[in-house]
C-alpha cells in the first residue's frame, strides 16, 4: 500500500447539547496538497477546525497523522503535533515587534538567563525569509496591514515545523493585492510539502488554489472531488442541496424621484468631494478596492462622520446630519460592514436588537417607558417578514447563524420604515442560502420605493443586484456605469485607475 | 473572559446547526446555576450562619443585617448601572461623606428636613454630573476621573467640617437612619425602593435598554443612533444621587456629618456588584443580582460579628469569600469553553 495520508479523519462525530455538529465525517489531507473545505455556515467546518486545533475532541471516530492514531487534547498539543490554525482573528500581540512575535513563548536566553535579543533578531530574519521576506522584523506588528500580519503568523507556524496548516477564511479582511500575495505563499507552502486545509466562501479563490474540494452540509460529508471534476454550480448544489441558478434574479427597477442627493460632500481630508444621487426604488452599487473610501462615504451620509464640505438633500430637503440619530430621523438606515463589531448587541435578545435604534426606542415607548405590546408587534412583523430562524424572539442574538444575525440587523432598519438604506457588505460571511434571501429582501425594498446603496467587494453580487454601479477610487467617484456597461472588467479597470475614461 | 467563552460557545453551537435551540450549548444545570446560583450562595450562607451564630435568625437581627447592608446596597445599585456601561465610579464613598455633611449643614443653617434630604441627594447627583461629563464628553477614562473624585471630594468633606465631626443632636431627619416604617427600618425601605426603581428603569424604560446596549457594544450603539454620551452622563448622575441618598442615611444614623464617612465604601459597592455576577466588561448583569451580592456581604459581616471573630480575621475572610465567589463564577465559564 502507498504511504498513508498526512491527516485522516474517519467516522468522526461530535454533538453539543441539543445540536449534532458533525455526523460520521470522513476527511483526508495529503502532504503537498491544498484541500478546500466548503459548506454553508452551520455545515460543521468550524467544529472540524476546532478539533484539529485541540479545542474540541471527537465523541467517536479516529484522527490519524501519518497513519498513527492521535488524540488532540489541547491547543498546545496540536502545535506539538505540527498542526497550525490561522484564524480569521489573528493570534499575535499587536504591541510587540514582528521579531518578538515570532519568538513568542519560546524566547531564546543568553547564558546568564537574560533575553537573547541578537538571536531573536537573527532567527526572525531567517523565519521571514522562508515565507518570502520583505517584512521588517523591527516593525511593530500592529502597524502592519492585516495581510502582512497574516504572513507573520504563517511564518510562525512554519518556524514551529507545522505540517498541517489550516487557513480559516484568510482573505476575508485582505485587499486584492494582499490576497494575491497570500495565494502565492500558500502555493509555495504546498510545494514545500505542507498539507493545507483551506476554508473559504469565495469560489474564485477555491478554483485558483485547491487541488481537491470537500463539501460539508448539515454536519455531514457530502463529497470530495478533484477540482477539475467539479463545476462551481455543482459545489453550490452540494452545499445547499438545491439548485440556486437564480441567485440574483434581477429584474430592473423603475426608479422614481431623487431621494438622496449629495453635492460635493467630503470629510475635508481624504474623502470627497463626492456627487451622488439615489432615486427612490433603485439599487445603486458602490464598487471599488478596499480603502477606496466607500465605507467612509456611507458614514458621511449617515452622520457617523461629519460632513465638512458640500451639501446633502433628502427628499428635496437640505439636511445636516451631525450624528447618526439625525440621519435616522430623516429616514436613513445603515447596515455596517462588521455586524458583530458595529451592529449587534450579542448578549441581548433578537427583540431588543430589533428595537434598539435611537428612533425605534422612541417609537415603542411613552415618556421613556417601554410599551411591551408595541414592541412585540414590531418585532414579530420583522421576524416573520425576514424569516429569521430562531426559537423565539427572546433568543440571544449570539446564538444565531451569521445569516440570521444579518437579518436581525436588517429588521432593525426596516422597522423604522427607511427612505434610504445604506448597505455595507451586507452578505459578508453569510452562507449562500441566506445570501439569496437577503437579495430578495433588498429587491423587495427597492420595489417598495426605498433608495438602496449597496457597497460590495463581491463583484458578481455588485453586478447582479445593482441597477447601476458607481466605482470609487482614492476617495472620489471614478466612474458611473449603467447595468449594461458594468462588468467585472470595467469595474476593476476603474477601481484600479487603468481605464482611460476614468474621472 | 466570561464574554469570550460565551461567545465561542454560542458561535460553535450556532455553526453546528444553523438554528440553535435556545441556550443549546449549555446543560440544564449550568442554566440553573446562571440564574439562581448566586441566590443559592446567599441561602447557604444564611443556613451556615444560623447554625454557627447564636441569634442570627432572630427577628431583630434580620433587620440589623438588612439595615447594616442598606448603605452599601444603595451605593452598589448605582454602581451597577455604571459597571453595565463598562465604567467604574471610585468616588461614591467620598461623595457620600460630602453629601452627608451638606445635609447636616443645611439643617444647622435652619432648613426644613425635606430640603436637607433633597439637598444632600442633589449635591451627590451634581458631582455625578461632573464626573459623567468629563468621562463622556472629554472621553477621559472613568477610572482616573473618579479616582480624582475620590480624593478631591474627601478633601472637600474635611474642608466643610474643618476636619471635625459635625454633631447635630436635634437632626430633623434622623428617622431616615433610625426610624421604622410599618415595622421595617427606614433605611431598608429606602434601599428596597431604590432597587425597585432601578429594576424598573433598567428593565422597562428606553434609558435602560440604552444602558445595556452601550455596555454590550458602544460602537453599535453609536451607529444605531443612541446618544451614547448623554446616556453615560445620566448613569453617573444616578450613581451620584445614590451616593447622596446613602450619605443622608449615614448622617441620619449617626446624627452628625462625618468627614471620614464612607472610606473604602466604593470598593465594597464594587464587590457587591461583582458578587452579583454583573460583568466588569459591561452589558451583562442586573440590580436584583447586586442586591443579593450586597446581602451576602451583609450576612457575612453580621455573622462574623455574632461569632465574635476578631476584626482582622473578618477582613481576611471577607476578602477570601469575594475572590472565591468570583472564582466559582469563572470556573463555570471555563468548563463551558
Amino acid at each position: 500500500m502507498s504511504t498513508p495520508p498526512l491527516l485522516r479523519m474517519s467516522g468522526v462525530s461530535k454533538a453539543f447539547p441539543g445540536v449534532q455538529a458533525l455526523t460520521d465525517v470522513e476527511f483526508e489531507l495529503h502532504a503537498g496538497e491544498i484541500h478546500a473545505l466548503m459548506g454553508e455556515n452551520g455545515a460543521g467546518k468550524s467544529t472540524l477546525i476546532k478539533m484539529l486545533a485541540g479545542v474540541h475532541t471527537p465523541d467517536v471516530g479516529t484522527v490519524e497523522l501519518d497513519g498513527r492514531p492521535v488524540s488532540i487534547t489541547t491547543p498546545q498539543h496540536a502545535v506539538d503535533l505540527g498542526i497550525a490554525v490561522i484564524h480569521q482573528e489573528l493570534n499575535l500581540a499587536p504591541n510587540l515587534t514582528v521579531a518578538q512575535n515570532l519568538a513568542l513563548g519560546r524566547e531564546p536566553r543568553t547564558r546568564v538567563g537574560t533575553l537573547d535579543r541578537k538571536r531573536i533578531q537573527r532567527d526572525a530574519v531567517a523565519k521571514l525569509d522562508r515565507v518570502g521576506g520583505g517584512i521588517d522584523p523591527d516593525a511593530v506588528l500592529g502597524t502592519l496591514s492585516v495581510g502582512m500580519q497574516q504572513v507573520v503568523e504563517i511564518a510562525r507556524a512554519v518556524a514551529q515545523n507545522a505540517r498541517v496548516l489550516v487557513l480559516d477564511e484568510p482573505t476575508a479582511a485582505l485587499s486584492e493585492t494582499e490576497a494575491q500575495r497570500l495565494f502565492s505563499l500558500v502555493e509555495e507552502m504546498r510545494d514545500q510539502g505542507m498539507g493545507l486545509l483551506y476554508i473559504s466562501h469565495r469560489m474564485e479563490e477555491v478554483y485558483r488554489l485547491a487541488d481537491r474540494i470537500t463539501v460539508f452540509r448539515d454536519g455531514h460529508w457530502v463529497g470530495t472531488s478533484p477540482r477539475a471534476e467539479l463545476e462551481p454550480q455543482d459545489i453550490v448544489t452540494r452545499m445547499v442541496g438545491r439548485d440556486l441558478s437564480d441567485l440574483y434574479a434581477h429584474e430592473p427597477h423603475t426608479p422614481g424621484e431623487a431621494m438622496l442627493e449629495a453635492e460635493g460632500i467630503g470629510d475635508g481630508a481624504g474623502i470627497g468631494p463626492l456627487d451622488l444621487t439615489l432615486r427612490a426604488g433603485e439599487i445603486v452599487g458602490l464598487g471599488g478596492l478596499i480603502g477606496a473610501g466607500r465605507t467612509e462615504a456611507a458614514q458621511l451620509i449617515f452622520g457617523a462622520e461629519r460632513i465638512r464640505t458640500g451639501r446633502l438633500r433628502i427628499g428635496g430637503q437640505a439636511v445636516d446630519h451631525r450624528s447618526p440619530i439625525d440621519a435616522i430621523r430623516n429616514g436613513v438606515g445603515y447596515v455596517p460592514e462588521s455586524r458583530k463589531e458595529q451592529a449587534l448587541f450579542l448578549e441581548m435578545s433578537i427583540r431588543d436588537n430589533v428595537v434598539t435604534t435611537g428612533l425605534g426606542l422612541d417609537q415603542v415607548s411613552d415618556f421613556g417607558v417601554l410599551r411591551s405590546g408595541r414592541i412585540s408587534q414590531r418585532v414579530a412583523a420583522q421576524v416573520d417578514a425576514l424569516r429569521v430562524r430562531c426559537s423565539s424572539a427572546l433568543q440571544r442574538v449570539a446564538e444565531l447563524s451569521g445569516g440570521n444575525q444579518q437579518k436581525v440587523v436588517l429588521g432593525r432598519w426596516l422597522a423604522i420604515a427607511p427612505r434610504v438604506l445604506l448597505l455595507d457588505e451586507p452578505t459578508r460571511g453569510v452562507d449562500i442560502g441566506a445570501k439569496q434571501e437577503i437579495y430578495r429582501i433588498i429587491d423587495r425594498l427597492a420595489r417598495d420605493g426605498v433608495a438602496v446603496l449597496l457597497i460590495s467587494s463581491d463583484l458578481p453580487e455588485l453586478l447582479g443586484v445593482s441597477d447601476r454601479v458607481l466605482v470609487m477610487r482614492n476617495g472620489s467617484i471614478a466612474a458611473e456605469l449603467s447595468r449594461e456597461e458594468a462588468t467585472e472588467e470595467t469595474v476593476m479597470l476603474h477601481a484600479t485607475g487603468v481605464a482611460a475614461g476614468s474621472r | 473572559m466570561t464574554e469570550t467563552s460565551r461567545a465561542d460557545e454560542s458561535a460553535s453551537a450556532a455553526d453546528a446547526g444553523a438554528i440553535a435551540p435556545p441556550r443549546a450549548g449549555r446543560p440544564r444545570f449550568a442554566r440553573m446555576w446562571d440564574r439562581y446560583g448566586i441566590l443559592g450562595v446567599l441561602v447557604l450562607m444564611i443556613v451556615l450562619m444560623a447554625v454557627l451564630a447564636p441569634n442570627f435568625l432572630s427577628f431583630d437581627n434580620v433587620f440589623n443585617v438588612a439595615r447594616a447592608a442598606s448603605i452599601n446596597a444603595i451605593l452598589a445599585a448605582g454602581m451597577t448601572l455604571v459597571i453595565l456601561t463598562r465604567g467604574i465610579d471610585l468616588s461614591v464613598g467620598s461623595n457620600l461623606a460630602v453629601c452627608g455633611i451638606v445635609s447636616v449643614l443645611l439643617w444647622t443653617s435652619g432648613m426644613p428636613s425635606v430640603v436637607c434630604v433633597l439637598g444632600g441627594i442633589a449635591v451627590g447627583a451634581a458631582f455625578g454630573l461632573l464626573s459623567g461629563a468629563l468621562i463622556a464628553y472629554l472621553a477621559l477614562p472613568a477610572f482616573i476621573v473618579t479616582l480624582g473624585g475620590l480624593t478631591y471630594l474627601r478633601g472637600t468633606a474635611y474642608l466643610l467640617t474643618d476636619g471635625q465631626p459635625l454633631i447635630a443632636d436635634d437632626l430633623g431627619f434622623r428617622l431616615m437612619g433610625s426610624g421604622f416604617f410599618a415595622g421595617v427600618p427606614v433605611p431598608v425601605v429606602l434601599m428596597l425602593a431604590v432597587f425597585a426603581l432601578l429594576w424598573f428603569v433598567l428593565r422597562h424604560t428606553r434609558f435602560g435598554t440604552q444602558v445595556y446596549a452601550i455596555g454590550g457594544n458602544p460602537e453599535a450603539a453609536r451607529l444605531a443612533g443612541i446618544k451614547v454620551k448623554w446616556t453615560l452622563v445620566r448613569v453617573y448622575v444616578i450613581a451620584g444621587a445614590c451616593a447622596g441618598l446613602a450619605g443622608v442615611i449615614f448622617s441620619a444614623r449617626v446624627m452628625s456629618g462625618q468627614p471620614t464617612a464612607g472610606e473604602t465604601y466604593e470598593l465594597d459597592a464594587i464587590a457587591a456588584v461583582v458578587l452579583g455576577g454583573t460583568s466588569l466588561m459591561g452589558g451583562i448583569g442586573s440590580v436584583q443580582r447586586t442586591l443579593i451580592g450586597a446581602m451576602i456581604m451583609g450576612v457575612l459581616s453580621n455573622g462574623l460579628l455574632l461569632m465574635n471573630v476578631p476584626y482582622f480575621y473578618q477582613l481576611i475572610i471577607k476578602g477570601a469569600v469575594i475572590v472565591l465567589a468570583v472564582a466559582i463564577d469563572s470556573l463555570k465559564n471555563w468548563k463551558r469553553a
